[in-house]
């Protein structure tokens, strides 16, 4: 278990947003977690990354705890996320954006900034190097020079990718990232997770909304309904869950007419 | 449908068209031909031997406006290391200076301290006036730096006015010029060069900062506190590193004036002054470092050239500044298109 929750609860003053949750990814697979709108998924990763606080239960990443640690470092620690409406530096070049996941791998500081001594200078250079190889795997190394914010949404989408995987993560925590992609870039996409894990070895765990995507790529499913875990298991398995199926479409009128 | 999609399509083209106007153009041109070291070293150094070149040739006036200069184009520049790289709001920058100016005035009077040896203490303690004020209002949201700093600027100033080590209101008087290298520094010549060769470090310094790890860790604070969070940049300490850093560059400043003035007041301090420093960062072009210096600049001379029209020239001062910032809101220095 690369990841693994305990009886996490989060609490907004009266509305609990994710109630007693408990569930663990395995090291090297693709996981997902599904679930209606408003099922406190976004809240759920935001709580694994940091950015918000649970009131009650754990976080155990690689063994050790991570519930009081602020967001800057869990990344450090190997856990890297993207977001669900994309977060770029949207007036930096491509090249910024990326390089600037290399931060938590380097430790340059005032000193070696106004003096440039080799040692700043060679890491400088394996920022760069690390930065060109995460372009190259993404497919967007063309258009470093590029300003984010002038870019196409699907390469953006890219951009938000190489930029997590160049903080060099253990396991990658993706927020809807197949939000406003077209087919052609849901296949690329799927192919990318699949690479990603296969190539890289990190873990994937997604938030997902594309049913298509999601039952082809991952290998086990989480699904949240109100804040509770109501099922978990493979894609087939979920599928003929009657609680799920009730999340999602309602349940069945048992006198209808 | 297809007059349609061709109709949008010149629209587009109109739109970059207009973009690229002459103006811009020019503007790029030259960026590209300052990418070209050679050209860059050599205007670089037709500037300074004209700098160095000028107190021979000039008035004591000129001189003491040109040092004038040098002496904002390094506060300013210390202060764009908060508002423009960071992108902090700090009111009450003139406190660090005060901090480096009474420090090395009240280390030279009371102590007989060598001015050299007061510089350290001087950064030392700029370090830690910005950690107690940057310490725990960093954390918050960073509206509430503006909030704290302008208030630290009054109480320096106030505290300044009522301690006995501070001289009081009248402030201290007579502090001692030091030498250089057995050359006493009396000359207003004298510290012209000693500002100019501040400035341009302070320049060269922001220049290698700005193309940093560090340089790049605020750029991104600045665009998105959270992402830059979620890249693992830990974004109080890069902000109070900041913060810091910028006022060491005050307090040095501050030490130098005091040497110069040999008399240093609460009333040198105003907030007044930490508004037009932040007025000539705002100005020329949060965070270009290029604007920085011709917005220290332009606060300097243009209040000097206008002298002749007496209290009205702030009326026009203040005219100009409106009407630049509803045409040009980024600032006076030109950005880079390509």
């Amino acid at each position: 278990m690369i990841l693994e929750v305990k009886d996490l609860t989060l609490r907004f003053g009266g509305l609990t947003a994710v109630n007693k949750v408990s569930f663990g990814i395995e090291e090297g697979s693709i996981e997902s977690l599904i679930g209606p709108n408003g099922a406190g998924k976004t809240s759920l990763f935001n709580c694994l990354t940091g950015f918000y606080r649970a009131q009650e239960g754990d976080i155990l990443f690689e063994g050790k705890s991570i519930m009081r640690l602020k967001p800057h470092k869990i990344t450090t620690l190997g856990m890297a996320r993207t977001f669900q409406n994309l977060r770029l530096f949207k007036n930096l070049t491509v090249m910024e954006n990326v390089m600037s996941g290399m931060h938590c791998r380097t430790s340059a500081g005032v000193a070696g900034a106004i003096l440039r001594p080799p040692s700043q200078k060679a890491e400088e250079k394996r920022i760069r190097d690390v930065a060109m190889e995460c372009m190259d795997f993404v497919g967007i190394l063309d258009k470093k020079d590029r300003l984010a914010k002038n870019l196409p949404y699907g390469d953006q989408r890219r951009v938000e990718w190489a930029r997590a995987l160049a903080t060099q993560p253990k396991l990658l925590l993706l927020d809807e990232p197949a939000a406003g992609l077209n087919y052609d870039e849901k296949m690329q996409l799927i192919e990318l997770i699949r690479r990603i894990r296969d190539e890289r070895k990190i873990t994937v765990f997604l938030i997902e909304h594309d049913m298509g995507l999601v039952m082809k790529v991952s290998e086990k499913i989480f699904v949240l309904d109100y804040g509770v875990k109501i099922a978990e298991g493979t894609a087939q398995e979920v599928q003929n869950n009657p609680r799920v199926i009730e999340a999602y479409l309602g349940k069945e009128e048992e006198n209808a007419v | 449908m297809k007059d349609k999609q061709t109709c949008l399509q010149t629209a587009v083209d109109k739109k970059a068209k207009k973009v690229n106007n002459p103006f811009v153009e020019l503007i790029d041109r030259f960026y590209v031909l300052f990418d070209n070291k050679k050209v860059r070293y050599s205007v670089l150094a037709a500037a300074l031997a004209v700098l160095l070149y000028l107190p021979m040739r000039t008035s004591m006036y000129f001189m003491e406006v040109m040092t004038n200069v040098w002496f904002h184009v390094v506060v300013c520049l210390g202060l764009n290391i908060i508002v423009g790289f960071a992108g902090l709001l700090s009111l009450g920058y003139a406190a660090f200076f005060a901090v480096g100016a009474y420090t090395t005035g009240i280390l030279i009077l009371h102590y007989g301290v060598s001015f050299w040896l007061t510089l350290p203490v001087s950064v030392l303690m700029a370090i830690i006036a910005g950690l107690a004020i940057g310490g725990p209002t960093l954390k918050l949201r960073s509206d509430y730096l503006a909030i704290v700093t302008l208030g630290f600027g009054e109480i320096t100033r106030l505290a300044a006015r009522n301690l006995d080590i501070t001289g009081r209101a009248t402030g201290l008087v007579g502090i001692e010029r030091p030498t250089l290298f057995g050359m006493a520094m009396v000359k207003i010549n004298h510290f012209y060069y000693a500002f100019l060769v501040l400035a341009v470090l302070a320049i060269f310094i922001s220049y290698r900062l700005q193309d940093s790890r560090l340089g790049r860790a605020w750029k991104c604070i600045r665009e998105d506190e959270d992402a830059a969070e979620a890249m693992g940049i830990n974004v109080v300490a890069a902000r109070l590193l900041a913060f810091i850093i910028g006022s060491v560059f005050g307090a040095l400043a501050g030490s130098f004036m005091a040497i110069k003035m040999t008399a240093i007041s609460p009333e040198s301090f105003l907030f007044t002054q930490s508004v037009m420093i932040l007025l000539a960062v705002v100005l020329g072009g949060m965070g270009k470092i290029p604007g920085v210096v011709l917005g220290a600049l332009a606060v300097v001379v243009f209040p000097e050239v206008f002298r002749g029209i007496g209290k009205y020239r702030m009326l026009i001062f203040g005219a100009v500044l409106l009407v630049l910032m509803i045409y040009r809101p980024q600032g006076l220095w030109p950005e880079r298109h390509t």
